[in-house]
């Protein structure tokens, strides 16, 4: 690694003025200075996560309970999605610093080449966040809250003994029409059936939904299927409190609206970054497509916003851990 | 007015034109950190999917692994990705010490300070 870096130099010469003792250009450093604080503001908001989820009475929803779906299939998949965005995002970080390294040998081609495919690899990322974020938004059934205490035993054979304000949670089947049916739209209707209840929605196609099983604890430790009589019994104990998916307001994930709140921000606030970085990222490949580095006989610009990517990808493996995993 | 931002001589441009030879080694660097990275991740989604979560002194374990393995990504991407560690002593001092220093003390204080209407809680009641 050849450069200034490595050549020893005399302190006196080296703060006397006339040099740059860091050795890099003005704005190199104003990157640095920049990542650094804006490298406080997510430890600051991971701090804050941290704090209020010490300090929570109530439990707080497990990551790999949330994050089990991917798009179009069935069945759980617990932080799959998330660990293919981050990958996805390390791997657009490989591809930036092929593009720095190919820039440092004056390759143009290379510098379009894998800034090209850092771009798409940013596209990837926020695709795959909007939709994990519709995903959390709607919600995979919805729940309600207990009006009543209920003693119920579960398909495994546990008892559980709940209380007044503990959550049920309906299938998706079921919480589909019970949003339209709680909201009053008279063509949805409750109505008995052969096992229970049933949801009825009339109009051009007829749906239906049998209240089949409820699930409790399905965000946190000790998840449990409800089904039968036992199902009924939580089912006629239901409060007015429902909450399908996650907005400004209510969440099906947490008695804590701050989990979602979180959520929203920390992940957006990211996504707002990688946002910018696509942006930021395309401009700089239409630059070094018409050739303005090789004008310039540097490609240090591409230096500059590869320590933003970076930056951002970094971000990403913090957010990954103490959000998802921990 | 002469612009000092631009690199007119290279001069400043940490690795400025090195040869054919020089990049290859650096790919070969970035590919086996990328290796590194990816093994890493993976190992975190599945000891997350393994061991389930509980009061127990083997979560606590399991959570301090995810802790660490994170700072040992944290370092591999700032040092090897942002190419920090092929840096001048002084810049990494600069870009370090100020960030570890604040964020420090920011833990510090949320534990320290934060905590402490729940252990009253717990000591009177």
């Amino acid at each position: 690694m050849g450069g200034e870096a490595t050549k020893s130099i005399s302190k006196e010469e080296l703060w006397g003025g006339g040099q740059s003792p860091f050795s890099v250009s003005y704005g190199k450093m104003m990157m640095w200075y920049f990542l650094v604080s804006d490298a406080l503001t997510f430890g600051g908001l991971l701090t804050a996560y941290g704090f209020v989820r010490a300090s929570s009475t109530d439990a707080w929803p497990i990551g790999e309970q949330v994050f089990r779906s991917l798009p179009g299939l069935d069945g759980e998949y617990p932080l799959i999605y998330v660990a293919l965005m981050t990958f996805i995002l390390i791997v657009s970080s490989v591809t930036m610093v092929l593009a720095v390294e190919a820039g440092h040998r004056n390759d143009k081609s290379g510098v379009v080449k894998w800034l090209g495919l850092t771009i798409i690899g940013g596209f990837f990322f926020l695709g795959s966040q909007a939709w994990e974020w519709s995903h959390f938004i709607h919600g995979s059934g919805g729940t309600y809250l207990l009006a009543e205490n209920v003693t119920v035993s579960a398909d495994n054979g546990q008892t559980f003994n709940l209380n007044k304000g503990d959550a049920v949670y309906m299938d998706h089947h079921f919480g589909h029409l019970a949003e339209p049916w709680l909201e009053g739209d008279p063509m949805v209707t409750l109505q008995d059936s052969d096992h229970g209840v049933k949801l009825v929605q009339n109009g051009e196609h007829t749906h239906e939904a049998e209240l089949h099983s409820l699930t409790i604890n399905k965000y946190i430790e000790n998840e449990s299927h409800v089904s039968g009589d036992e199902a009924m019994k939580l089912w006629n104990a239901r409060s007015e409190s429902f909450a399908f998916g996650a907005n400004m307001h209510d969440n099906e994930y947490a008695v804590q609206q701050a989990y979602a709140n979180f959520f929203f921000f920390i992940t957006g606030f990211h996504g707002f970054h990688v946002f910018s970085g696509v942006v930021i990222n395309i401009i700089i490949f239409f630059m070094a497509y018409r050739g303005v580095f090789e004008r310039r006989k540097h490609y240090e610009m591409v230096e500059k916003i590869g320590l933003y990517w970076h930056f951002v990808d970094l971000v990403w493996v913090f957010v990954f851990t103490f959000f998802y995993l921990i | 007015m002469e612009r000092d931002d631009l690199i007119v001589n290279d001069s400043y441009a940490l690795n400025a034109h090195h040869s054919e030879e020089e990049g290859a080694a650096i790919r070969k660097n970035v590919w086996k950190v990328t290796a590194i990275l990816t093994f890493l991740t993976t190992a975190e989604v599945f000891m997350g999917i393994y061991f389930k979560r509980a009061e127990t002194f083997t979560w606590s374990m399991i959570k301090w692994t995810f802790v660490i393995l994170t700072l040992v990504k944290a370092a591999y991407i700032v040092l090897v990705f942002m190419h920090l560690g092929d840096e001048r002593p002084n810049l990494k001092k600069v870009v370090l010490a100020p960030y570890m220093l604040f964020i420090g003390y920011l833990l510090f204080i949320a534990i320290s300070e934060g905590f402490g209407h729940l252990s009253n809680s717990t000591l009177f009641h």
